[in-house]
């Protein structure tokens, strides 16, 4: 028995590593990922954003955020503003889409009136920070194509792991980005570093996750994300604390009245 | 659990503000600049996980030249009560509804604030008593509407006025209940795919007054407010498709006159990331329509609005919103120019400014030809 399985493995190993493209390769890893980041239901988390520009003057930014996992479809998100104080109580709805554009409503509290914004504007900076709006809505494995590019370590900031390098596409012809390389690490699935390339081909920002901690003894995430803007010189540090997860949220809990009173 | 009502939580903020008009007012009461502060705190509350709230929001204005400008309102007052499939708000609140941005058709719950803004989207409190229910085939608000407030007008020392001023003594109701005729309202809502779409109902006092020229008690003229019943039915829609907005709002209002119809249509179409920086334009136009022609009392009856968002994306939230609205068949314009942005980390800096030309002297509002202003407003947010 065991020289048979030894024997079929001897077989096929060529056979598949013929078999696999890069691109399934990449696919493959995104999958990955993604599998690994299935079933966490919903979650409430608070954002800070902290803004540098070049002569490293700071401005803060709170925020809450809310999410429930999409079953068929991307996830529901609200965030709702709490400073800068001028904009509190602002709140961002939104309906991620595995195929087409999001849809996104915004609610401006001094008027009491919900708008629906135009998703063209994904590419568009979010509150004038580093981060664009597609960057932060979630990443389904449908919004990208992939290509495996090599293997890599992951960085100073992960020091001893080692990361797959995956090249992916998006696929919504108004995202800013050609392409963006993803270095995830082969022990957990998690995003170590993302590179963005602006629509001419050039580096424009790089993103490096910080301290993972891992939830319901699954779910990792990074308590401190650095983007940096390699054009302007321009960073946002975006900090998430106080993770609850599974609280009970539903689908009632993220419409247009919902959004009204999200605080 | 028992919660202190103390444990809630105060924002809002607390303004000063500056209009400076070009032209010497027609009535020589009225002055060329005025001074104002202002003052919106917010107290909110919750318990029960935040399935009971409670909302206080007082505002106060004082003004250094207008007595009726100085004004006090509670914007809201309410407990909102929710649970899984439907909402309870008890109090005085806020409603707004539609989608263009030229004139707010459909919008018809609040009174408008109107010494606040000419533009009208300021809003007096309404106490209510809104029930609403979210369904998979749409929301649907029912609303009470017990006491009514008169549209507030700028006093004899005011600018941005009709000649002769309202009085706001003076005003008179169609139903014998006055004040105190119970208003209610319906609205379906509902949105999926690209659309966004209301249908609404509103039975009772219309918010804005018919004005007649009468004496008062020292034998000048002035306006005088009446409030007719109204039934006012309302559509508004927005189509979204990638950059661009496509609205409709529309009304058909039955009232002391002939049911006559109003609408507002028009796009909004953004331009994402202009000439290679972060900034975004927004091209705005659409068409105000109201049957009754030059009888309706408003600047908009058969005119063209066209408008430009110019959103900088920046830290400091800087934004430009400019606008004209011609009418088809005169040469009688506005421009209006709104701007903000940020100052520090908490204070915000509003800029209006708005110009009148080529009304006809023929018309009860021409002497706005001499209205043209520029408002500078710095607010402190906590």
């Amino acid at each position: 028995m065991r020289l048979n399985w030894i024997l079929i493995a001897a077989l096929l190993a060529p056979v598949l590593a013929i078999a696999e493209t890069p691109e399934e390769k990449g696919l493959a890893i995104a999958v990955e990922a993604d599998r690994r980041d299935t079933g966490w239901g919903d979650y409430t988390v608070n954002m800070t954003m902290t803004l540098f520009n070049k002569q490293g003057q700071s401005s803060e930014r709170n925020m809450k955020s809310r999410s429930l996992e999409g079953k068929d479809d991307g996830d529901k998100t609200i965030i709702v503003f709490n400073k800068p104080r001028d904009v509190k109580g602002t709140a961002l709805l939104t309906f991620t889409h595995k195929v087409g554009s999001d849809d996104q409503w915004l609610y401006l509290p001094a008027l009491k009136r919900v708008k629906r914004i135009a998703s063209r504007n994904k590419s568009g900076p979010f509150v004038g920070s580093e981060y664009a709006y597609e960057d932060l809505s979630s990443q389904e494995v449908e919004k990208y194509t992939y290509k495996y590019l090599k293997d890599d370590s992951c960085g100073e900031h992960a020091k001893g792991l080692s990361c797959f390098v995956n090249e992916r596409d998006p696929v919504d012809e108004f995202s800013g980005y050609t392409v963006q390389h993803v270095w995830v690490d082969k022990e957990e699935y998690r995003p170590q570093k993302i590179d963005f390339y602006d629509r001419k081909g050039t580096l424009l920002k790089s993103l490096t996750f910080y301290d993972y901690k891992q939830y319901l003894d699954q779910y990792w995430r990074a308590d401190r994300l650095m983007m940096i803007n390699h054009q302007t010189g321009k960073k946002t540090e975006l900090k998430w604390d106080g993770y609850n997860f599974r609280t009970g949220l539903k689908d009632s809990d993220f419409n247009k009245n919902s959004l009204k009173r999200a605080k | 659990m028992v919660t202190p009502l103390l444990a809630g939580e105060w924002s809002g903020n607390v303004a000063i503000e500056a209009r400076f008009f070009q032209h010497d007012g027609l009535d020589r009461r009225q002055d060329n600049s005025n001074y104002s502060v202002s003052a919106l705190p917010e107290y909110y509350h919750e318990w029960n996980e935040a399935a009971d709230s409670f909302t206080f929001t007082p505002f106060i204005r004082i003004d250094s030249d207008d007595s009726e400008r100085s004004h006090a309102d509670i914007r809201e007052l309410k407990w909102t009560h929710v649970s899984d499939s439907w909402e309870l708000d008890l109090g005085i609140s806020k409603v707004f509804w539609g989608v263009t941005e030229s004139q707010h058709l459909v919008d018809i719950i609040n009174q408008t604030d109107l010494v606040e803004n000419l533009d009208g989207e300021d809003k007096l409190g309404q106490p209510m008593v809104k029930f609403s229910t979210v369904r998979d085939w749409g929301t649907v608000d029912l609303f009470l509407l017990p006491g009514f407030s008169e549209r507030t007008f700028p006093g004899k020392n005011g600018r941005l006025r009709s000649i002769p001023y309202v009085d706001t003594d003076l005003e008179s109701y169609e139903d014998s209940q006055e004040q105190d005729h119970i208003d209610w309202a319906a609205r379906w809502s509902h949105s999926f795919d690209i659309w966004d779409i209301g249908v609404s109902h509103f039975s009772g006092t219309g918010r804005d007054p018919i004005l007649s020229p009468t004496r008062d008690t020292n034998g000048n003229v002035v306006l005088a407010p009446f409030y007719e019943q109204i039934d006012q039915t309302g559509l508004d829609v927005q189509a979204t498709i990638d950059e661009w907005l496509l609205k409709l709002e529309l009304i058909s209002r039955n009232g002391i006159g002939q049911r006559y119809t109003a609408s507002t249509v028009g796009f909004e179409y953004t331009l994402v990331g202009l000439f290679e920086t972060p900034h975004d334009l927004g091209l705005l136009a659409e068409y105000l329509y109201d049957e009754r022609g030059r009888n309706a009392p408003g600047f908009f009856e058969d005119d063209l609005f066209l408008g430009a968002r110019w959103v900088w994306n920046d830290a400091e939230n800087t934004e430009f919103l400019a606008g004209v609205i011609q009418d088809s068949s005169s040469s009688e314009r506005t421009f209006r120019l709104e701007g903000s942005r940020r100052v520090g980390q908490s204070t915000k800096l509003n800029i209006e400014a708005q110009f009148f030309s080529n009304i006809p002297d023929s018309s009860s509002r021409a002497n706005f030809n001499q209205e043209d202003f520029v408002q500078v407003e710095l607010a402190w947010y906590f």
